[in-house]
């Protein structure tokens, strides 16, 4: 199999993760091979008057924070660089690097490409709007500027890894944590850096949530049932449900990695991305299906392979109407359907929707089920919806977890507002 | 009078030093702390959280700083004469 023709093959040698089901990758895998929810009803919502109560936000202790913050920013501070932070610092030890001293030189060739939808949304509407509003501007302090900066998380991430290469942050609403592993591949696959942290982070607040709950997208009816309320492939799919947290991969040239020694999770074959234009059917809010489709099949082309070759799919899958429609443009994509189709599955099942951070915490799925070998289960889909069982075989919807070797590819997929679509192929490492 | 007086500025630098103490990374140098020490350069705080322990003050000791005031704090010493300045002020206005 022809894998690409350029000098720099791309590993993945380290992932950290903050996800509502699991803090770290080892509890986070756990999580998804058991199908654990990590949906809570939050009462914060309920005093915020949002019809839809229910969320996934990972749970950070107090002793888990103070290995991350100065104390000077303990006042205030955005849960999006918290997570981001966490998530980022174990993907570095897990690449098997050392947290660099206090006078250290900067690590010139790695870098960090950490996504966000709405960075600081929580200190920038709890915070500081208020006292904008009451006149107390002066009383603002030094840190609201980085505290709600779209690229906070990826600002204090390279301060605390002493990162010397490129750090920055990428915004493309729900596609965002899937664009920054394609946008970092790209980049080492050029020869620009050897290492890139790349992911997604973002934080839970209503600020951000609140413009969802009132455009009536999110699930509304299971606020007594929070475990069962992302619903990804059901007939009885109702909305999605808010997540937060952060998912961080380190990406590494083949070369770096094998020179180092270190454990290689599994090859980036190829990714790709793209926009439907709102046209064609494509709008704000809903997919142009033909771009969505043509997204997926560059992916697999730049990734050398055939269609054919995947095993698995890591779906977008949100738990609303759209879910069906994912599914045509999968088979249309790969041309392949009913029994033929492969593996489907969608994390947000157990996690909701993470937004930024969604296609990050997905990809982490992804690595571990080709890297473990199992299929976790996708939650709550009892009723497969009837226009996706006209497409797809009933068995090929993973609804227990598999346990399997003969994983060698996964897809993986993201789609966002504005039309913009994402998709990597992940290869399991077999020593080639 | 100027006993007093000198109890007041002991008592005021106790209090400064503990506004500063979460802004200083290294702890161990506030040990060594007198009235000359340089808040940003001596105490290797970044600068930019100069406007945050000013902050911290004006809420410590129930005082507004002004920007010309503010402007005269290099020192922890500065700081003391600007704060207890400020309270001598307020507590006239409160006689």
């Amino acid at each position: 199999m022809q894998v690409n023709n350029n000098k720099h093959r791309v590993v993945i040698t380290g992932m950290g993760v903050v996800s509502p089901n699991g803090i770290g990758v080892g509890a986070f895998e756990q999580a998804i091979r058991k199908g654990t929810s990590g949906i809570k009803y939050l009462p914060e919502l309920e005093s915020f008057q949002f019809a839809a109560r229910i969320g996934g936000v990972p749970e950070i202790s107090d002793e888990l924070k103070q290995h991350y913050f100065p104390k000077e920013l303990f006042k205030s501070f955005s849960a999006s660089i918290l997570f981001g932070c966490i998530a980022g610092r174990e993907a570095w030890l897990d690449a098997g690097l050392k947290m660099p001293e206090e006078l250290s030189e900067p690590d010139w060739d790695t870098g960090a490409i950490l996504g966000s939808g709405l960075a600081g949304a929580d200190i920038l509407g709890g915070t500081a709007v208020p006292m904008i509003n009451n006149g107390n501007t002066k009383r603002l302090g030094s840190t609201m500027v980085e505290q709600c900066m779209n690229s906070g998380p990826s600002a204090y991430l390279g301060g605390l890894l002493a990162l010397g290469n490129q750090v920055t942050t990428n915004s493309s609403a729900c596609s965002t944590g899937t664009e920054a592993i394609v946008d970092a591949f790209e980049r080492i696959k050029a020869g620009h850096a050897k290492r890139m942290l790349a992911g997604g982070s973002e934080g839970s607040s209503t600020y951000l949530w609140a413009g969802f709950d009132s455009m009536r997208v999110l699930n509304r009816v299971s606020n007594d049932n929070p475990e069962s309320a992302s619903r990804p492939m059901s007939a009885s799919a109702a909305g999605f449900v808010p997540g937060a947290g952060a998912g961080l991969l380190m990406l590494e040239s083949l070369e770096s990695a094998l020179q180092r020694k270190q454990r290689i999770y599994a090859e980036i074959l190829g990714g790709a991305v793209n926009c439907g234009g709102q046209r064609q059917g494509g709008t704000m809010t809903a997919p142009n299906s033909k771009g969505v489709q043509r997204c997926i099949r560059s992916a697999v082309e730049l990734s050398g392979i055939k269609p054919a070759d995947i095993d698995a799919i890591s779906g977008h899958l949100t738990s609303t109407m759209a879910d069906p429609v994912e599914i045509k443009n999968w088979t249309e994509a790969l041309g392949r359907k009913g029994k033929d189709f492969p593996y489907i599955n969608s994390v947000k099942s157990m996690v909701g929707h993470c937004l930024g951070a969604a296609g990050a915490i997905e990809s982490i799925a992804t690595v571990l089920q080709l890297y473990k070998g199992f299929l976790h289960p996708s939650i709550n889909c009892e009723d497969v919806h009837p226009e996706i069982l006209k497409l797809i075989s009933e068995e090929r919807v993973v609804r227990k977890e598999m346990i399997t070797d003969n994983l060698k590819i996964i897809a993986k997929a993201s789609f966002g507002f504005g039309d913009v679509n994402s998709c990597l192929i992940f290869k399991k490492w077999d020593n080639t | 009078m100027a006993e007093t007086n000198k109890t007041d500025k002991t008592s005021i630098q106790a209090k400064v030093l503990e506004v500063i103490r979460p802004y200083v990374k290294d702890e161990t140098v506030l040990s060594s702390l007198t009235g000359q020490t340089d808040i940003i350069k001596d105490l290797k705080i970044n600068s930019a959280r100069f406007v945050d322990i000013l902050l911290d003050i004006e809420d410590a000791f129930e005082i507004a700083i002004d920007d010309s005031s503010a402007a005269k704090i290099i020192t922890v010493e500065d700081a003391i004469n600007v704060i207890s300045d400020k309270l001598a002020l307020k507590n006239e206005g409160a006689k």
